[in-house]
Formats: structure tokens, C-alpha cells, sequence
């Protein structure tokens, strides 16, 4: 099984520590990872945006990138969302691959790998934020709207973690407010929910809020910082890979 | 880079106590509606056979609308076809002036408001009493419904106390029958008490009365209305005249399907498994007259939009203006369409792309309206597709087509790509007056993010991760 490491635009300029937590996560499970070096980005702020055909030479090019590989696995479930539920429009002349191969690392560890134990250790409490895309476009946890059986994949493997509290926010899924381009064209509804959320998270009495989209947690931490609360912020894949 | 939505909802959060009291007002709605779901064992598959009745029915709609009318006309009922809104309010006031009417009562409809139909008969000196509480109180503050289920649940009771006063409700002597005027005039139960004696008066001088309709039902001609206060009922038990005005959209095949929109309608719109009243109206009352106004206005249209036609199974239950984390936020009138929320957005939009495509920014696109929406329409999707509309339609932002522009550029070509991370770090010495100016919106509400020294990129080339 051949794996592709996709570290998704911003993340690799802001947050570089989530590329290198997925990869030692990967690589600490004894799989077969690569990182193709001429990737960018999936297209998604521009489609969000509303300039979708910028996009569509982006879905081609990730599309041959990732060709040799099984799966592509991506440390935001939000712009694997876009790979999967967007790209296969965005490339009408042929059949696009990635869409059926490429997960977010949460999905990928939980019904690809398997994962039911971990090394990591983290003695703090964290609060989960199920982001939007990964909720109902991934279905890592059962959407709070619908009547189906209650899971969370993120939670589950959380569970793995030596010494965490895990705890969810009331209204376990509602949207940050981020959006991409929603956060500054309409940025005063997008700080007003972003407020909202934190205060929620921080309700909880964790120490931490953690989830598989590092765009929720950079802006909730924009907001946190500016208005100066104790809260701090971490990706997923920062706990599960602790002390590796 | 703003629109007239973001530009309304800014001004909304001036009052973040108004806010908030909107947010969990909405949010508390939602929730009812969450534990109504719950209650149900077969709410998906409800879910999915309310979405397949109403795409079967509106890709039959001509066989079912003959049906409807020939069932309808052997009723005794008149059944007219409207076009348009100004064919639609031209039928109506004939019906109404060819009768003498001077006063007319009507339940609740959206339909009305799309069409302007009270504004139209008032021009003609026909006095039109609005008897749904909620859209009474709106008539006499002279303001628009706020949201489409519940039109008034944004004004406070201080201030229909203020306005009944205002208007004389307070005044009115068959008051005197209430055991004891309370301390205080804005209780609720006393507020409702002086709209209900108010009310009964109009009903007993109205000459018509007209209703919506929730579902118009193709097997048997038969109108369904579904309200909380009987106000329907009253509109057509006192006149001998009612008139019906139904979008054609309404329609569905017969009493089997309306037992699944019967499940789904007060549950998921109010959190109630059933509206107090869901009444029937099959044909005239003895010596009365039943009018029937089937209204297209655009929607034969939308039939034939193959990325939005979605749009017509709605049946307005404005379960996705509960859920959406923007509408609860920014509230009805900053939208500029009379029907805000997700379905709002998209319903402007199709009305008039250049018009209303201001609202096509409040959508974070999280998907919450597509999971409670009853018959599956496909709400955020419709939104993303308008969004790309918009650069041909000449109402593109010029900032957000530059960003996504230079974002092109770079994604386009890796080695630009990753010339630009090595600069990137730059952006952290960029003094902090400039970064928290006007210029920059994302400083508005956050503080910079810190670029670290090294990207993802650099780390793997020097192999360090």
C-alpha cells in the first residue's frame, strides 16, 4: 500500500508541524509514505470564492501527481472533502482517481489502518471540534441534524491516547465561521461565530481545542489571541503522533 | 470587500445582547426539532421518500395540475391561472371587486408576499387584515416578515405592547371581559388576549377571506392548510367567499403523500409533531364560493434549471434558516430577498440573479441546512454554483477575483509556489499599525497569524521531518 502525503497549501506555509506530525504518524505504523514535491493546493479557496475554473487545472494536476499512489492522505479533512466531493466536476473530460482514494488522516487511521493503539501520551483535557466539511462531507462523526446511529471517529482514536480527557463543546458541530473567503468578506457575522465557538470549547474546561482542520483552528486562535483567552489550539494528528 | 448582507449584519452586531437573543431563540427551535427527529425511527427514510413524492410530482407537474383542476372544478370550486404576480393580484381583486368586497382576512402566505398582493389590493381600496398573530403584528408595525414560519419572532413583547396601544387594540371594550387586567400590559397572555378581541372583530366584518396553501393535493382537489391558531379556519367560516393562492409547486399526488409531509412539516419546522390545526378545504360552503389561484410567477422556470430546480420541492417549513449559523447571526432583514436563510438565498437568486446575488456571501457552506432540510434539497451546493455565476453576471468582488487570481498563479506553477514560502515569513515583520488598519479585514476580528521560519516544503527538502 502506497501512501501520498498531501500537506495542503496553508498548511505547509503555517503549519508545517502538522505535515511532520502525519508523516511520523504514518511512517510510526510501519507504512510506506512519500511526499510528491511539486504539490500545492487542492483548489478549494478558489472555488469557495467562486473562481471554480481557476481550479480545474489544479484537480488535474493533483490527479497525475498522486496517480501512483493507493491512497492520498491529507492532515484537513476540509480540502480532502473538496478532492472528493468537488474535483470529480471540476474534470468532466475524465475520470478523476484521487476523488475515491484520498482521506483525511483521521478517516484513514480509523477505517483504512485500523488503528487500536497508539504510543502517544497527552495529559490534558481537549475539547473536539468536529469541523463542517469533516462532519457532513466526510462523515467522520454522525451529523448532530440527522437520525442516524451517534459515532465520532475522531473521538475514537483520541480514546487511544495515554492520559487525555477528550470532551465535546455544546453544539458539538456547529460551523466556526470561517468559510474561507466568508472570514473577511463577511468577517463580522465569521467573529461573532468564531466567539461563539470559543466559548464554547472553552465552557468545557479544556486546555486545548483540537480537530482535523487546522483552517477552523487558525481562525479560532486569530480570535482567541486578539481577544485574549486562555485557550490553546492543536491538530489532531500533533496528539495522536505525541512523543513520537 | 463587503456585500449588502455583510454590510447589514455588521450593523446587526452593534447590539451583541440582540444577538445572542436571536441566536438561541433559533438555535432553541432547531433543537426541538432535533429531538422530534429523534423520536422517529424511520425520519431518514421519511426524509427520502418526502424528496422522491415531490421530484416525481414536479417532473409530472402538467399531468397533476389537470388532475388537480378537474378534481377541483367538479367540486364546485373556480380554478384560475395566474402566469405572473401581476396576473396573479389582477384575478384576485376581480374576484374581490366583482363581489363588492371592502375588507378581506387572510391566513398566512408567503405566496401574497412574493406577489405583493396586499400593497396591490390597498392601492384599490380594499382593506387586507393579516390574521396570523405573527404577521398581524408586522402589519401594523409596517414591517416584512422576518423569517417565513415564525415572521415575528425577532420583535420583542415591549414592543407589541407599544404598537397595540398605539393602534388603539388597548382601547378596544370587549376587553372588559378579561377576569383582571394585568400590572403589567406587555404579558404575553394579555398582549394575545387584546389581539384575539381585535381579531374577531375583522373576521366578523370581512366580506372574503383568503388562505395559502401547504399542500394542494392532485387525487382529490382538495387544499390543505396547516396553522397554530385556527386562523384560517376563522378567514373562511364567516365570509361565504375564500379565495386560495398556491404556487404550482404545492402540489402533491394524493393522501398518501400528504401522510408523509404531514410527519415531516410541524416537526421539523417548530419541533411540534403536528401544527394545532391542519385544515381541509375540499369545495365552497353551502351558498358560499371557493376560488383556487394557481400561481406560476417563475417557477415553470425553475423547472427548467437543471442546477437549481431543486428548489421546488421546498415546502417553506424554514427549518434551514434555523440551523444556519449566519441567519441566527445576521437575521432576516439583512438579507436583501424577502426570504433569507439558505433557501432565501437561492430563491432570490433564481428571481433575479443581479438583483439579490448580495446574499450569496452569507454562507460559510457547512452543510447544516442540506442534513435538516425534509425533502432534501440541495442548499449549499446551489449556493456554490451561484457563487460561480457571479463573475459573468458582473457582480464578481474585484478583491476576492485578485486573491483568487494570484492564488492561480501560484498553485499553477510549484517552483513560484515554493519560492513564495521561503518569502512568506516576511509577512512577520510587516509593524502591526499597517496589518490592524482598515485595509486588511482579516485583522478585524484576528490577530495575525505568525508564519514559522520554515514551510512543510523547506523542512522535507533539508530532510528534516
Amino acid at each position: 500500500m502506497k501512501i501520498g502525503l498531501f500537506v495542503p497549501c496553508y498548511v505547509d506555509a503555517l503549519y508545517p508541524e502538522v505535515g511532520v506530525s502525519t508523516w511520523r504518524l504514518l511512517r510510526s505504523l510501519g507504512l510506506d509514505v512519500d511526499y510528491p514535491e511539486r504539490q500545492t493546493c487542492c483548489g478549494q479557496p478558489m472555488g469557495n470564492a467562486g473562481f471554480e475554473h481557476m481550479a480545474e487545472p489544479l484537480a488535474r494536476q493533483f490527479d497525475e501527481l498522486f496517480a501512483p499512489y493507493d491512497y492520498v492522505v491529507a492532515p484537513s479533512a476540509s480540502c480532502a472533502a473538496y478532492v472528493r466531493c468537488f474535483h470529480p466536476n471540476l474534470m468532466k473530460e475524465r475520470t478523476c482517481e484521487a476523488a475515491g482514494k484520498t482521506m483525511d488522516i483521521v478517516e484513514f487511521l480509523h477505517d483504512v489502518v485500523k488503528v487500536d493503539s497508539l504510543p502517544a501520551h497527552f495529559p490534558h483535557k481537549v475539547s473536539v471540534h468536529n469541523s463542517c466539511h469533516g462532519v457532513r462531507e466526510l462523515g467522520l462523526s454522525s451529523p448532530s441534524e440527522r437520525n442516524v446511529p451517534r459515532y465520532n471517529k475522531i473521538i475514537d482514536l483520541l480514546k487511544l491516547v495515554d492520559g487525555i480527557e477528550v470532551v465535546e463543546p455544546e453544539r458539538p458541530d456547529e460551523c466556526c465561521g470561517f468559510g474561507g473567503m466568508f472570514a473577511v468578506e463577511e468577517k463580522a457575522v465569521s467573529r461573532r461565530m468564531g466567539m461563539d465557538k470559543v466559548r464554547r470549547h472553552m465552557a468545557t474546561g479544556a486546555e486545548y481545542v483540537t480537530g482535523p482542520d487546522s483552517s477552523c483552528l487558525m481562525h479560532m486562535q486569530g480570535i482567541a489571541e486578539k481577544e485574549q483567552l486562555p485557550i490553546k489550539f492543536i491538530h489532531v494528528a500533533q496528539i495522536l503522533s505525541a512523543g513520537l | 470587500m463587503s456585500t449588502k448582507h455583510s454590510k447589514a449584519a455588521e450593523a446587526y452586531q452593534q447590539q451583541p445582547d440582540v444577538v445572542e437573543r436571536h441566536d438561541n431563540t433559533f438555535f432553541g427551535v432547531r433543537q426541538k426539532r432535533d429531538r422530534m427527529a429523534q423520536m422517529l425511527p424511520e425520519w431518514e427514510d421519511l426524509r427520502n421518500a418526502a424528496s422522491q413524492i415531490k421530484k416525481h410530482t414536479v417532473t409530472h407537474l402538467a399531468d397533476y395540475l389537470e388532475q388537480f383542476e378537474q378534481q377541483a372544478t367538479s367540486n364546485g370550486v373556480h380554478v384560475h391561472w395566474a402566469k405572473d404576480a401581476e396576473e396573479y393580484n389582477r384575478i384576485v381583486y376581480d374576484i374581490l371587486s366583482s363581489h363588492g368586497v371592502k375588507k378581506v382576512v387572510k391566513s398566512k402566505s408567503m405566496l401574497t408576499e412574493e406577489c405583493h398582493l396586499n400593497e396591490n389590493l390597498e392601492a384599490k381600496g380594499i382593506e387586507v387584515v393579516e390574521t396570523d398573530l405573527g404577521e398581524r403584528i408586522l402589519q401594523l408595525m409596517k414591517l416584512a416578515p422576518s423569517h417565513i414560519v415564525m415572521p415575528a419572532l425577532h420583535v420583542h413583547r415591549e414592543d407589541i405592547g407599544k404598537c397595540f396601544r398605539e393602534k388603539g387594540l388597548m382601547d378596544n371594550p370587549t376587553l372588559s371581559g378579561y377576569a383582571a387586567k394585568p400590572a403589567d400590559e406587555n404579558d404575553p397572555t394579555f398582549l394575545t388576549y387584546v389581539a384575539r378581541m381585535h381579531l374577531r372583530q375583522q373576521f366578523m366584518e370581512a366580506d372574503a377571506g383568503m388562505t395559502g396553501a401547504n399542500f394542494g393535493i392532485a387525487a382529490t382537489g382538495d387544499i390543505v392548510v396547516c396553522t397554530n391558531e385556527g386562523n384560517a379556519d376563522m378567514s373562511t367560516a364567516i365570509p361565504k367567499l375564500h379565495i386560495v393562492s398556491m404556487g404550482i409547486e404545492k402540489l402533491i399526488p394524493d393522501y398518501a403523500s400528504m401522510a408523509v409531509f404531514q410527519r415531516l412539516l410541524a416537526r421539523n419546522g417548530t419541533g411540534q409533531e403536528t401544527t394545532v390545526y391542519t385544515s381541509h378545504f375540499r369545495g365552497p360552503r353551502p351558498g358560499g364560493e371557493m376560488h383556487i389561484v394557481l400561481v406560476d410567477n417563475g417557477r415553470s422556470d425553475i423547472l427548467g434549471n437543471e442546477e437549481h430546480w431543486q428548489t421546488l420541492k421546498c415546502m417553506r417549513c424554514g427549518a434551514c434558516m434555523n440551523t444556519c449559523p449566519v441567519y441566527r447571526r445576521s437575521a432576516g432583514y439583512s438579507y436583501t430577498y424577502f426570504i433569507p436563510g439558505p433557501i432565501g438565498v437561492n430563491l432570490g437568486m433564481l428571481r433575479d440573479p443581479k438583483k439579490y446575488s448580495d446574499n450569496v456571501s452569507a454562507c460559510t457552506l457547512c452543510c447544516s441546512c442540506d442534513n435538516v432540510c425534509p425533502v432534501k434539497v440541495d442548499l449549499s451546493s446551489q449556493v456554490y454554483r451561484w457563487r460561480q455565476q457571479l463573475d459573468s453576471l458582473g457582480k464578481a468582488d474585484p478583491m476576492k477575483k485578485t486573491m483568487s487570481r494570484g492564488m492561480s498563479l501560484l498553485f499553477n506553477h510549484p517552483k513560484l509556489y515554493t519560492g513564495a514560502l521561503r518569502l512568506s515569513p516576511i509577512v512577520n515583520w510587516v509593524p502591526g499599525f499597517v496589518i490592524q488598519s482598515g485595509l486588511n479585514p482579516w485583522a478585524y476580528g484576528h490577530q495575525m497569524m505568525r508564519f514559522p521560519k520554515k514551510s512543510f516544503h523547506e523542512l522535507w527538502k533539508e530532510e528534516k521531518v
